[in-house]
């Protein structure tokens, strides 16, 4: 990356909401038609200026209007949030009472901070095509319980620009869902829980009992995931205070006893042979299918869980008012643009090497100089993605169409 | 229901639906979405309303002290069985019918009154459907059945192809011990999962394609979503045609008071009054307040002997606590008059004597006024910052409503580890949940235990009542250490 791909300094910024931004395509996949309906002309945008000065409450008739007041404002950033009873530019004028959230995507939001703990390629805000596995891990277990167990068809993930991905459900029955339905999703989904003082963070079963049946899927997934990533790439048990973790979530003191004098002896043993150890030390000292040997087999199942199951940033997802930043936004510190991402080809995607607004800049000068028509995303690096919302909206627009002939049809009945 | 152009309507549909002899409630529990088709008094709707407005007000009292559900069910159950009894068909001694038609009226006059803001709709169907949870969970089996059967609750039976196919699934789900098979014998119920985020949240379902497998042990939290789903969209259709009702004046203030009340906490006056009142002196007061009242009580007495002096609505509020306290008249104008110490005879008599008298009935248009409740000190009269009445837990900034609690009852017990869980109800708004949690802190000694309240887990709602509990408490004490002697 050179110095100038961060770049997303405001003449960028204003040059890439005239040019490339795809307003319209952000229309459609809001507005679930071409004419302009409630989901789009009741729903709030909220701008994030230089300064951080923020302002809520906007709203627009038509996707022309949204992008001449973006241009206007030239915000770093801008926030989609639900659709109210009102316009929400009319706030003011309405009775607080007439001014409610009523529908919103289903949304969630995971970010890599969340993982400290269980990788070791990097902290905090850093993020690299290695801890992007984790990222990836997450999207298929949840891209898999949302249609599996709640019948979701229209699903979009969309990179965060930096570290993490987000993901909006357009289905009608998601965009319904009251606050207590999306807080029952979430913490249907939440298995991770408990802060840095809490060493055992997965508390998912009724006593010794097995996983609850939505967690399998899951769990089989995950458990495929965990040599790979947990035990070889990022080798999380290297470390003595590493491993010391584990043990903690060992609940047997004969066999940590037996793992803690064998570690501290071969302090060279890789996290692969540590967790071979520690198979082999319940195999050898009880009896399959006795009580303690269930227990700690329970125990493994939650520790590859704990290593590798989805954080999910519960408030976003919770109430129907919260508000999300926008698809093809661009993240101010490192100039990505927040693009779709493919679920079924998430492994693929290299959160380094996605377009940045210099560079997308950069490509649209190039081809205005090979002497081409106007300028905007078609000739740049942001197409496919541009084409991956269409094709995913033009699926949401079928849907509808079809329930709208579906409820002509029974009236005609009548 | 209410007047006499609807009178006549409801009475023709009631023909309609006259085939014979027809039981007019056959189940003990009620999703209430028949309205009652029948006149009633002024008095009848006022009382059936009020007795079940305690009922959930202690409801909504037993979230905000966070009650175990267990606790707040045997709670309800004892408020249920003293103002809103409903008992099962095999009752035999008692009229069913009348019961189950007081329930239902008390329910439809709360609609009315509870209808008008998106508050107080919340709160009203969070408060109905825990009640009909508490009675869901304590009627007999047979007649829940009964009536569950009378519904149509919009749930598939999962066929046995289905549940052999997420036989193991299933499986997982019970609670039963491993090894046992029973899934071909419980039986499972398919609705969207939207209408039981409950078991969705708890993971207590099986998911797929959007539908819960709700296992028939968990039927109830089908019933009870569909009742909530029901009575809000009931109350919100009830708003829309609510404003013709206000032709009927009558009816206005006494749906004002009931949702004042609600939001209040406090449901109406306490009229135990008479039962502990033994006659008490004008030297007594002294000394039973600093044992027995409660913290406006004892604010006003405190003020009074500082002040010598007491304005308006403070002596209004103090005084008619000390007469349902058992202040004589005679002893009443005693105590005034040593209290204001600063007055000639003269001004006494002339400008305070009248004004005692008259509180006692003795004078002008001689009503027997009740001493305030917690509900009427806590929404009228505001007290001015000069004033010394008022509720402390609603009109003291925090800090000295912190300080007095220490100054008040610390010799009671109370200390500083207590006071953040009490300035939290505070801060809440649950400000009897406050006065009641002191009241159970100052009496542990005396064996009163936290949820206990002032007895049968009640929440204060009156201070006469605060007071006199405390008196028999103490009473009950010496009673007690007598026999041991
Ligand atoms: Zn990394």
């Amino acid at each position: 990356m050179t110095s100038t791909d961060s770049d997303a300094s405001p003449e960028a910024m204003l040059a890439f909401y005239r040019h490339l931004y795809p307003f319209k395509s952000i229309f459609n996949w809001l507005n679930h038609e071409h004419v302009p309906t409630r989901l789009f002309t009741h729903r709030e945008f909220a701008f994030t200026l230089q300064h951080d000065v923020y302002l809520r409450y906007n709203s627009f008739n038509t996707y022309e209007d949204l992008k001449k007041q973006v241009c206007a404002l030239n915000p770093t950033r801008f926030e989609i949030g639900p659709i109210y009873t009102a316009r929400p530019r009319d706030k003011k004028s309405v009775r607080s009472a007439a001014f409610t959230p009523v529908k919103r995507e289903l949304v969630f939001d995971i970010d890599m901070t969340d993982y400290d703990g269980t990788r070791t390629c990097c902290s905090a805000a850093d993020i690299c095509v290695r801890c992007w596995a984790f990222i990836a891990a997450a999207v298929k277990v949840l891209h898999t319980a949302l249609v599996d167990q709640f019948g979701f068809k229209h699903i979009l993930w969309v990179y965060s620009g930096r570290r993490g991905i987000h993901c909006w459900v357009s289905d009608s029955d998601a965009m319904d869902l009251t606050d207590e339905q999306r807080r029952a999703i979430v913490n249907s989904l939440t298995v991770i829980e408990g802060g840095k003082e809490m060493a055992k963070k997965v508390n998912v079963r009724i006593g010794n009992k097995a996983l609850p049946p939505s967690l399998w899927p899951a769990s089989n997934t995950l458990r495929l995931l965990f040599d790979p990533l947990i035990l070889k790439d990022q080798d999380v048990f290297a470390t003595e205070s590493n491993w010391e973790i584990l043990l903690q979530l060992v609940p047997d003191n004969t066999i940590t006893e037996k793992l803690r004098d064998k570690w501290s002896n071969n302090p060279s043993r890789s996290s692969s042979d540590k967790w071979l150890d520690l198979k082999r030390t319940i195999h050898k000292t009880y009896d399959e299918g006795s009580v303690e040997y269930n227990r700690l087999q329970n125990a493994l199942e939650d520790i590859v869980l704990q290593y590798t199951y989805p954080r999910l940033d519960a408030e976003v997802s919770k109430h129907r008012n919260h508000l999300l930043k926008a698809p093809f936004c661009v993240h101010p510190k490192t100039g990505r643009v927040c693009v779709p991402v493919d679920p079924l080809h998430v492994d693929d995607f290299n959160p380094v090497t996605v377009p940045t607004v210099s560079g997308l800049l950069r490509e649209m000068d190039e081809s205005t100089k090979n002497g081409e028509e106007g300028a905007d995303w078609s000739k740049t690096s942001l197409q496919p993605y541009v084409d991956m919302l269409d094709r995913h909206t033009a699926e949401i627009m079928d849907g509808v169409r079809r329930s709208k002939r579906a409820a002509a049809s029974s009236d005609q009945s009548w | 229901m209410f007047n006499t152009k609807d009178r006549k309507k409801f009475v023709e549909k009631q023909e309609q639906s006259h085939e014979g002899a027809q039981i007019q409630y056959p189940h003990r529990l009620n999703f209430y979405d028949k309205p009652p088709l029948y006149d009633v008094t002024i008095e009848e709707f006022e009382t059936c309303a009020l007795d079940r407005l305690r009922v959930l007000a202690e409801i909504e009292s037993s979230f905000a002290r966070n009650r175990p559900w267990d606790d707040l069910k045997t709670v309800t159950l004892a408020q249920c069985q003293k103002y809103v009894p409903l008992n099962n068909n095999t009752a035999v001694t008692v009229d069913v019918d009348t019961q189950r038609r007081n329930d239902q009226l008390g329910h439809f006059v709360l609609r009315l009154a509870f209808c008008r803001s998106e508050e107080l709709r919340r709160r009203f169907v969070k408060a109905e459907s825990t009640l009909f949870r508490v009675r869901y969970d304590s009627d007999d089996r047979r007649e829940r059945e009964a009536f569950l059967k009378s519904r149509d609750l919009d749930w598939i039976e999962v066929g046995d192809a289905e549940k052999k196919t997420y036989e193991k699934e299933l499986q997982a789900l019970e609670i039963r011990k491993a090894g046992e098979d029973h899934t071909n014998e419980e039986r499972y119920y398919k609705v969207k999962w939207t209408r039981v985020p409950d078991l969705v949240a708890k993971r207590r379902v099986f998911l797929r394609g959007g539908s819960a497998y709700v296992p028939s042990r968990e039927q109830a939290s089908i019933v009870l979503q569909t009742f909530e789903a029901n009575l809000t969209r009931a109350l919100e259709n009830t708003a829309k045609v609510l404003p013709r009702m206000d032709e009927d004046t009558r009816l206005v203030p006494i749906l004002n008071n009931l949702s004042q009340g609600f939001l209040a906490g406090v449901p109406s006056e306490w009229n135990g009054a008479s039962t502990t009142s033994d006659e008490i002196t004008a030297d007594m007061v002294d000394e039973i307040a600093k044992k027995h009242f409660p913290m406006c009580m004892r604010n006003l007495h405190e003020c009074l002997m500082r002040d010598r002096h007491l304005k308006h609505f403070g002596r209004l509020q103090y005084g008619l606590f000390l007469k349902v306290l058992g202040l004589s008249i005679e002893e009443a104008v005693m105590f005034w008059r040593k209290a204001f110490s600063g007055l000639t005879d003269d001004k006494f008599n002339k400008e305070y004597k009248y004004n005692i008298r008259h509180s006692y009935g003795l004078e002008g248009k001689r009503a027997n006024y009740p001493a305030k409740s917690c509900q009427q000190i806590l929404l009228t009269d505001k007290p001015g910052p000069s004033d010394c009445h008022g509720c402390p837990y609603r009109h003291f900034a925090p800090e000295n409503l912190q300080t007095s609690l220490l100054a008040t009852y610390s010799s009671h017990g109370l200390t500083t580890s207590d006071l953040p869980e009490i300035m939290k109800t505070v801060k809440e708004g649950h400000y009897h949940v406050a006065c009641t949690r002191v009241f159970e802190i100052t009496h542990s000694g005396g064996g009163v235990k936290k949820g206990e309240g002032i007895g049968g887990g009640e929440s204060v709602t009156h201070p006469n009542q605060y007071a006199s509990r405390s008196r028999e408490l103490e009473k009950s004490q010496q009673d007690s250490a007598m026999v041991v002697e």
